[in-house]
């Protein structure tokens, strides 16, 4: 790997004057995020005719639950200085699963799959933790054994779930006119917030991040955080998975693949250094509906006619938004270090 | 730092090294050997045929993919450069792009071109890594996402079916029985350990990935050690993409190169480069590609459905990876 520039996790370190260029350059790219994401509405809003009616907003944030589940499993993995390649296997796992525990009832299907995913994750956590194996082999392989367990559970094939229960209204439904998975991801991106921003718990996973062997020296229980983390990466992987059942009611041996690198290029547009140690959730969050609102105006500007771009194009211009955020983030990453050596 | 160990004998009393150091290879002999008393048919030559042909790309990639983490980085762009090159080719030898009309030209054009192409790409790689201190990782994220949907978008997502001898001698043809590709995976893998092992290049490299900061001060131009590695990594992508084509006289930018990255950094971790860098091995690359290769033929071969030796395959790479932490650290 490169060397690392990790930055001391920095409570107070704002008040200190040299860090004022890197305290402005980390907010920046928050700022940046959503910044960019009003223009992008403010544009498709003047642009295209019901860009902002209830059914492109409501379908555009059914749509993207999914990815927003997995994304902020991923910001906690990576503020922790690891990876986590096993979510887009993880889901599909627990996708098969929820839907063939399905006919139980909304609750099993959901807690059969979220539980899915939570194995997944704690098999990473083990391989990490306990062997000491590198986050992304490690996830890597994970991942290729989810996919090959889902794929051999489910005989190749899709597995419909069952419309005797309301299981698929967990995934379609909605809830004073927003989307059941949208719903319960906000909410819990509102808790992930709380966690990595306003208690300790968080100051102690950004300071594995930024140090594991100084944060152990410093009291930390660094394995348990680093365990923590890949469990609840699994569990929202789970989830996503069960959510992805309920959608398009059947279970996906064969979805996920891309889905954990749609992930990691939320985190990091989001400004999430991928070296650990800094992080925030709400910039995840914009991160990826940045990513997938992108997409929502190819879909849009394709409807008007003037181009005709097709969808194979979509990955080429995710690309080329990570490619640029991705140096700006560089850039101030390497104007951090100056002004640290000032 | 450097792979002083692996230069001389071990000494006697130190089994478990020896032990370690040769895990690879006693692997390979291991399955060889399962498969003879197993697998019916196994010593026959259109077996040993069957698996040099699709060992061949694994191979060829990996070779790249152990200089890239010797250099203390990591490549998941390799397919994605796979798929670029297995457009390209096609395009221009039918004259679709560029317009070359005549045969001959039109093909020396298809091979070459591409082999840029893929250095270039590495040469970008390399350059994001180097010059914006970018990790490996999130810098060759951007060539993986981007690079299948370039390939989509230059064949509009559809197969580009061919039949042109001349272009496809480079997999088709056989030289005394054998086909052309395992001559030309056997030559990157020597060329590869000449590199690693004789030059002061591949000195160089060692030294970068095992302590950038010493190999700074010692003189060595990390940068641009690095930047080469990752040139070598897409040049060797293209051409193991250029020879997935050729073979199934079809290129389809949605599968050429799919998860190749994975088995490649597999094959170089199961051959006993440590993928922290610093120390590398290109023999037991290739024993890794063949081992993967021969796990994958045995359970096919046997009736175990390909979904079971996906999970296998994650078992093999774990275990590869615990022994080598366990042994040689």
């Amino acid at each position: 790997m490169s060397i690392n520039h990790t930055s001391v996790p920095g409570a107070g370190g704002a008040r200190d004057p040299n860090n004022m260029r890197a305290a402005l350059g980390k907010n920046a790219m928050g700022l940046a995020v959503w910044a960019t994401l009003l223009l992008m509405v403010l544009f498709g809003w003047l642009r295209y005719d019901n860009f902002l009616g209830a059914y492109n907003i409501f379908s555009f944030f059914q749509y993207n639950a999914i990815f927003a589940a997995i994304s902020l499993g991923m910001c906690f993995v990576i503020v922790t200085g690891g990876i986590d390649l096993s979510v887009g296997g993880a889901a599909a796992l627990a996708s098969v699963l929820a839907a063939m525990a399905s006919p139980y009832g909304v609750m099993p299907g959901i807690i059969v799959g979220v539980g899915a995913g939570m194995c997944v994750g704690v098999l990473n956590a083990y391989c990490v933790v306990q062997m000491r194996i590198a986050p992304f082999i490690a996830t890597l392989a994970t991942a290729l054994a989810s996919t090959g367990t889902a794929l051999l559970i489910s005989n190749n094939q899709s597995v419909g779930v069952s419309y005797e229960t309301l299981f698929i209204e967990f995934g379609q439904g909605d809830w004073f006119g927003m989307p059941i998975p949208a719903v319960l991801v906000g909410v819990l991106f509102v808790g992930g917030w709380l966690v990595l921003s306003r208690l300790p718990l968080g100051r102690r996973i950004l300071a594995v991040g930024g140090g594991e062997d100084a944060s152990r020296l410093m009291g930390v229980r660094t394995d348990r955080i680093i365990f923590g983390v890949y469990i609840f990466s699994g569990v929202m992987a789970g989830l996503a998975g069960a959510i992805l059942a309920a959608q398009f009611g059947a279970g996906q041996p064969t979805e996920g693949t891309g889905w954990e690198l749609f992930a990691i290029a939320a985190v990091v547009v989001g400004g999430t250094l991928l070296t650990g140690g800094e992080g925030s959730v709400v910039a995840t969050l914009g991160g990826v509906l940045l990513l997938g609102l992108l997409f929502n105006m190819l879909n849009f500007e394709n409807g008007k006619g003037w181009i005709s771009l097709s969808a194979y194009w979509q990955s080429v211009i995710r690309g080329g938004f990570l490619l640029v955020f991705i140096v700006v983030q560089a850039k101030i990453a390497q104007g951090r270090e100056a002004a640290k050596h000032l | 730092m450097t792979d002083l160990s692996s230069q001389k004998f071990p000494q006697f009393g130190d089994l478990r090294q020896a032990l370690a150091q040769y895990t690879v290879g006693i692997a390979f002999l291991a399955l060889v050997l399962l498969n003879l008393l197993i697998t019916p048919n196994f010593a026959s030559m259109n077996t040993i045929s069957v698996n040099l042909t699709q060992v061949c790309t694994i191979v060829i990639v990996a070779v790249g993919m152990t200089f890239v983490i010797a250099s203390g980085g990591i490549d998941l762009s390799v397919g994605s450069t796979m798929a670029i090159a297995g457009a390209l080719a096609p395009l221009i030898f039918t004259g679709a792009f560029l317009g070359i009309t005549d045969p001959f030209f039109g093909v020396v054009v298809a091979i070459v071109l591409p082999l840029v192409v893929g250095g270039c790409l590495g040469l970008f790689n390399g350059f994001l890594i180097t010059h914006y201190n970018i990790q490996p990782i999130v810098a060759t994220l951007v060539l993986f996402v981007t690079g299948r949907g370039i390939a989509q978008v230059l064949t509009n997502g559809s197969l580009q079916v061919f039949n042109r001898p001349d272009f496809q001698f480079i997999a088709l043809a056989r030289l005394w029985g054998i086909p052309v590709q395992v001559f030309i995976m056997l030559a990157v893998v020597f060329l590869g350990a000449f590199l690693l092992r004789k030059t002061l290049f591949g000195r160089y490299l060692l030294a970068s990935g095992g302590n950038a900061a010493a190999a700074k001060m010692v003189g060595i131009n990390v940068r641009w050690v690095r930047l080469v590695a990752y040139a070598i990594c897409g040049v060797l992508s293209a051409l193991a993409g250029l020879i997935v084509v050729a073979r199934n006289g079809a290129s389809d930018a949605n599968l050429v190169g799919l998860g190749i990255e994975l088995d490649a950094i597999a094959a170089a971790a199961i051959g006993g480069t440590l993928l922290t860098g610093g120390r590398a091995t290109i023999l037991g690359t290739f024993l890794g590609a063949c081992v993967i290769q021969l796990v994958r033929y045995t359970l096919l071969a046997n009736g175990v459905p390909d979904s079971a030796a996906l999970v296998f395959k994650a078992v093999i790479i774990i275990l590869a990876v615990r022994i080598q932490r366990k042994h040689v650290n």
